[in-house]
This record gives C-alpha cells, structure tokens and sequence, in this order.
C-alpha cells in the first residue's frame, strides 16, 4: 500500500497564502514551481529504512495561529527554563507557526546582524534571501519532501552574519510546538560572512502529547571564507508527526561548521544532515546523540561530502534505544576526486536496553581520490552486565545504574552544546526518555 | 557487633561446580585472611558473596545478622552492609569517579537527605591525600585509562568512603608495588575496629605483612582445609602448601580434584 501523496491544498491556496504573507514575487514563483513538480519527484530513499508507507502529506490545517509574546516573561514554564532571560539578548519564539517574539542586541544591530522571522526576512531583506534560500544548499527539486517544504512553508528563521563580524553571545531560537493541529514547515536559513563568528541553537520543543501534523524542517548553514559556525539543535518533537529534517552545511575556504544535534524526537524521524566541504581547508564536524523509545522508527544519515583539498571531516554518533524503538545510523564520509589530503573519519555507537530494540550503525567511505586517508568504527552492543554489577556492588539500584552507564555513554555530545539551559535540557530530555 | 556467616556454601560457573562446601564466620571488628594457591576458588568465594551475575549458588546459605544475603540484589548486599573491592574493576566513560562516589553515598541515605556537595568534597579530599591519590582523579572518568595501581587506590577510596560493615577484598595486592601496597594497607588498617570486619583473600603473605590478620584460612580444591591464627600465614610464607597437601592426603589442590 502506498500512502496517498496528494494534498488538500490547491495551487491557488498556495498562492493566495504567498499573498497574504506579503511574500516576494520570487517566492510565491518558487513555491508554485514546486508545487507543479510535487506530482512527479520521487521520495528520498534513506538507506536501509523503507519508507513508502510512511505518511508525510496528510495534515489537518496548514497553519494555525497561535499568540505572541509581549516579552519573555509571558513564555510558558517549559520555554523559561531554555532561556536566560536576562543574558540572552538574540532571540527568536515561533509559537507554533507564528512569529512569536524576536529580541536582537542593539550593538549586533548596529554591526548588521540580522535575525528575524522568515516572512520578514523575505520582504526586507528580499535579495539576501533569494541568493542563499534552496540554492547552494537544499535544492527545491531533491526530492518529493524537498518541494513540499518549499511549497508549504509556514515558518522560519533568518540569520545573517556579516563579514568579520563576531558574535559572542550564541543566539537562540526556539520552535514551540503546543497545538496538536499544527505542522512545521519551518526554514532555518544562517549565512556567515566571510571571518565571521557565530553560535546558534535551535529547539524544537512539542508540549502537547500527540502531533496530528507534518514536521518537514529544513535548515541551511552556509559558512563563508574562514567564517565558523556553532550549529547546535535539541529536538523534543511529540508522537505523531512524521518528521523529515533535512539540515546542510555548505563551508567555503578555511571555513569550520560544527553540529551539535541533540536527537530526542519521539516521532518516527527522517533526519538527513548532510556537510559539503566545499573550500579548501575547511572543516566539518558533527556530533548527535539519539535516544529511541516506543515504537519509534528513525534513519539517521549522517554525510560529510568532502569537494576541496585538505578538508577535515568527523562524524561522531552515539544511539541509545529501549524499547521496540528501532534506528538506523547511516554514516557516509564521501571524497570527491581531486580533494587531495582531506581526511574522513566517522564513529557510530549504539546501545540497546531491551530485547525488542534495534540499532543498525553502518559506517560508508566513499572515496575517489588516492591521496587521503579515512577511517571508520561502528559498534552495537547492550548495557554491559559486569559494568551494572559494578556500579551496584556500591549499592547503586540497577535503574540508577542504567541511567550512570547511559549518560556516560551520551556525555560526549551532551557536553559539546553551547548554551547551559539547553545542555541541562538534554540532559533532562534523556533523563525522561531512557527511565 | 554484626556476623557474616557462610554456611555450606556451593557455587558453579557455566554449570561447573567451584565452590563445594566452604563454612566461614567473620565478625566485626576481625580481620581474615583467605589463602592458597591459584584455582582454588578463592575469588569464587568473594564474587557469589556479591552476587556476580555469572555465578550461581547451587547450595547453602550467607547470612548476614540473620538476614539472608543470597537473596538480596547486588546493591541491597551494599546497603546491608557488604562490600567487593574487585579485582578487576570496570571502567564506565562518561561518568566521573566523583559523581559515581556521590551517587553511592547517596544510595545509601533517604530522599532528601543527600550529603551535601561541600561535606562530600570535603571527605573526598581528605580521603585521596590519605591515600595519596592526585586530585585530577576525582574528576576522571570511572577505571577509566587508570593504571593497575590506580584502580587498587581507587578501590579503597571507595571502601573508605562507603564505609560497610564487611569488606571483601579480592586480590588487592595482586600487581602492585611495595609503595601503592604500603598505601592500600594504611587504607584497610585505618578501617579496622569496632563495626568493621573483612575478608582479605590473597596468595602472597605478603600484604599481611602490612595487616596482622585475626584468622587465616587455607582454600583448596573449593573448601577451607585448614584454619589458624597469623602464625599459619607465617608458617606458609616459610614452607608452602605442600605440607598441607601432605597432612591432608591432596595431590592437586586445585578445583575439579577430589581428595
């Protein structure tokens, strides 16, 4: 059985949201493009993980509004603890699909920093977005689930960077997920200029139990000329979406993007987080920790493309799944002919605490120039007796054990995220999910 | 006073009988010495008193005032009152040997009336100078990259730290040197008194050099054979086992050999 692939939506509703939102004539061209395209592109096919039963089209509603925030006072208790109030200047809330608050430090402003919402973003800076959205980064027509994003976003973030600008403080971005009716639609788009720095986290946070909704999320992180950029995301979306996050780097000479991802959906998950090395000497780093439970199932591939010469790329992974939660962890390290001396290394672990639970780490070279050197280790295992006898011998209860063996083996990536409320977040998340 | 009674106790491994038959009583306030040659079930003796999951108890019984051991998890043996110094001590990444310590400690009281940050470190502190441990190992990771020597210490901080009424420890001295042995005896020693008892199994007279025991006791072939004051250690240093053997009628001491 196939699922339907058909939407409610007609190319006038389409057009007519485009309208209402203001939207350059750019955008609503490249949402009806892509809306005529819908029909005939194929899914993606995330190795390993069949997904053509998965449904990513049906909807109750494209959008539905949700309040604002006069300051952050007014944001609910699970949002205040992410934030801190009185030292996070550079901020952007969607609650649900609205543009909730967005706070941005004078002295940033003065540099020509931008972060606004993505509506905003394309009215006022129109030709800055157009020359970054969907192009070096995700293209519209990649697949099927690419030009539904396209077609239906519904939200977003603009950041942008200028050239030697460093921003010190990291800014903070947090999707709130509190109508059960609603989908996310969401683009992130961040541009470094050239020797610029910054820090960015973003968050998905469902507050609601169960989502009847789309996640298909989209971000894009183009680094410039010796620019480094700081990408860290804490994912808490509720069951019932069917999620689909597609987050790319693109860095350009001498240019570094670190991922920290904090995967802790318990939604089925698509997650495909792909880094093209494009510039000599750049570097890309991704660390991701999932936690699965339930019945969940997700694909998790991992790619580092690497186009210029002595490029750096590491991947580091660590699953834990309990349950009947099953993962696939796909890490791709590719080397293009001609990207001499880069070097491609990768590790995936994943551990199981039940019977029933499935991990699946497979480690992929691809490698088509001579001069490089690559590595890979994968491994996938359970909770080791001795090391609970351990610990209990000490009079620890196994289930505290279970959580010390299970933090340690998350801690890594835990430890890399930028901002302490979030870090505390994860650690709290992992805390839920693994009990 | 507390009393750790063993009574006929039967352990198998994959189904291989090891232990066949040992009978010990250790109160408080007593050190014991378990002793003889390699095979002969002595770390058996101390891993099925824990509880270690690959060892099954075919018969007998461990009590502990009365309560019966054997059927307590792991960690309420700890809470009784038990203690394992291991011989081979797992290393856990991620989690520190500090967090891992409070953690232990605060297993061990009501909800609510955890130690306080302050109070631990201070404990902490002064128990690693007594036992001459460098202070960046609060803050590694658990086993983790320590060497042999560092893992014993690490050992005996724990047992200092938990404080029980009974302690096994397994092979403690097994791979040290005469320094780090000098240090963990200082440990054991400073335990010793009222309300704490131990179990020191070793096949070195070695380490009791450093601590006199109350009672040793000789294993072979998975039972005690032969019990005494220090003066047997003394005598075994000087002459072996063989007499033993002799005086018992054993060609080999080892399990699996009947006499």
């Amino acid at each position: 059985m196939t699922v339907e692939t058909k939407l409610a939506l007609t190319e006038q509703d389409i057009r007519s949201f485009s309208e209402g939102k203001q939207e350059p004539s750019w955008m609503t061209e490249l949402r009806l493009k892509a809306f005529g395209e819908l029909e005939t592109l194929p899914m993606p096919t995330p190795d390993k993980t069949k997904i053509t039963n998965w449904n990513f089209t049906e909807f109750p509603t494209h959008t539905v509004e949700s309040n604002a925030y006069a300051s952050l006072d007014e944001l609910p208790e699970e949002v205040k603890v992410l934030v801190h109030a009185k030292e996070q200047k550079n901020i952007y809330i969607q609650h649900n699909n609205t543009p909730a608050f967005t706070s941005l430090s004078e002295a940033l402003q003065a540099k020509g920093v931008i972060l606004t919402d993505i509506y905003t973003a394309m009215r006022d800076h129109s030709e800055l977005v157009q020359k970054y959205f969907m192009t070096d980064g995700v293209k519209v027509n990649e697949h099927k689930l690419t030009a539904l994003h396209a077609t239906l976003l519904n939200g977003g973030v603009f950041v942008y960077v200028p050239k030697n600008v460093v921003v010190e403080e990291p800014i903070q971005v947090i999707y709130l997920h509190d109508d059960s009716d609603a989908s996310l639609f969401n683009h992130t788009l961040l541009v470094a200029e050239e020797n610029s720095v910054v820090t960015y986290v973003e968050n998905y946070l469902s507050t609601v139990e169960h989502a009847n909704g789309q996640a298909n999320i989209v971000s894009e992180v183009i680094v410039k000329d010796n620019a480094k950029v700081t990408f860290g995301t804490v994912d808490v979306l509720a069951e019932g979406f069917t999620t689909y996050v597609n987050r790319r780097g693109v860095t350009s000479r001498d240019a570094v993007l670190e991922w920290a991802l904090g995967m802790m959906n318990d939604s089925d998950t698509i997650s495909e987080n792909v880094t093209h090395l494009v510039g000599d000497n750049s570097e890309g780093h991704v660390k991701m920790v999932v936690v699965g439970r339930g019945k969940q199932k997700q694909n998790f591939t991992t790619k580092v493309i690497h186009w210029g010469k002595h490029t750096e790329g590491q991947i580091l992974k660590h699953g834990v799944m309990k349950d009947e939660a099953s993962s696939i962890f796909n890490g791709i390290g590719k080397i293009e002919f001609g990207a001499t001396k880069s070097n491609a290394e990768q590790t995936s672990r994943v551990l199981m605490l039940s019977e029933k639970a499935r991990g699946d780490a497979n480690p992929i070279l691809l490698i088509d120039e001579d001069d490089v050197t690559a590595g890979h280790a994968a491994s996938v295992g359970r909770v080791d007796p001795l090391q609970l006898y351990y610990l209990m011998s000490r009079g620890i209860s196994q289930q505290e054990a279970e959580r010390l063996v299970i933090h340690g083996f998350l801690a890594p990536v835990v430890n890399e995220l930028p901002i302490e409320g979030v870090k505390k977040q994860l650690t709290e998340v992992i805390e839920r999910k693994v009990r | 006073m507390s009393t750790l009674v063993i009574k006929d106790l039967h352990v198998a491994i994959d189904g291989k009988e090891i232990l066949k038959g040992v009978n010990l009583t250790i109160n408080t306030n007593e050190i014991h010495a378990v002793m003889g040659p390699n095979g002969t079930g002595k770390s058996t003796l101390a891993s099925a008193i824990m509880g270690h999951p690959k060892y099954e108890v075919t018969s007998g019984s461990v009590e502990l005032d009365g309560e019966d051991v054997l059927a307590m998890e792991v960690d309420e043996r700890a809470q009784a009152g038990l203690f394992l110094a291991m011989q081979y001590p797992s290393e856990i990444t991620g989690v520190t040997n500090a967090d891992f310590l409070r953690s232990a400690i605060n297993a061990r009281r009501a909800e609510g009336d955890e130690i306080s940050l302050m109070k631990f470190i201070r404990e902490l502190d002064s128990k690693m100078e007594f036992l001459e441990m460098d202070v960046d190992m609060a803050q590694r990771y658990l086993n983790e990259g320590f060497s042999g020597g560092e893992k014993k210490r690490n050992e005996i901080l724990q047992l200092m730290m938990l404080q029980p009424k009974f302690a096994i420890l397994d092979e403690i001295d097994s791979g040290l040197d005469i320094d780090a042995l000098k240090v963990v005896s200082k440990g054991i020693n400073e335990m010793r008194g009222e309300g704490f008892g131990s179990l020191i199994i070793t096949h070195y007279q070695r380490l009791l050099n450093y601590i006199t025991p109350d009672h040793v006791h000789v294993m072979m072939q998975g039972r005690v054979v032969k019990s005494g004051g220090p003066e047997l250690a003394h005598k075994l240093e000087a002459q072996g086992y063989d007499w033993i053997k002799e005086e018992l009628g054993i060609e080999d001491e080892t399990v699996g050999q009947e006499a």
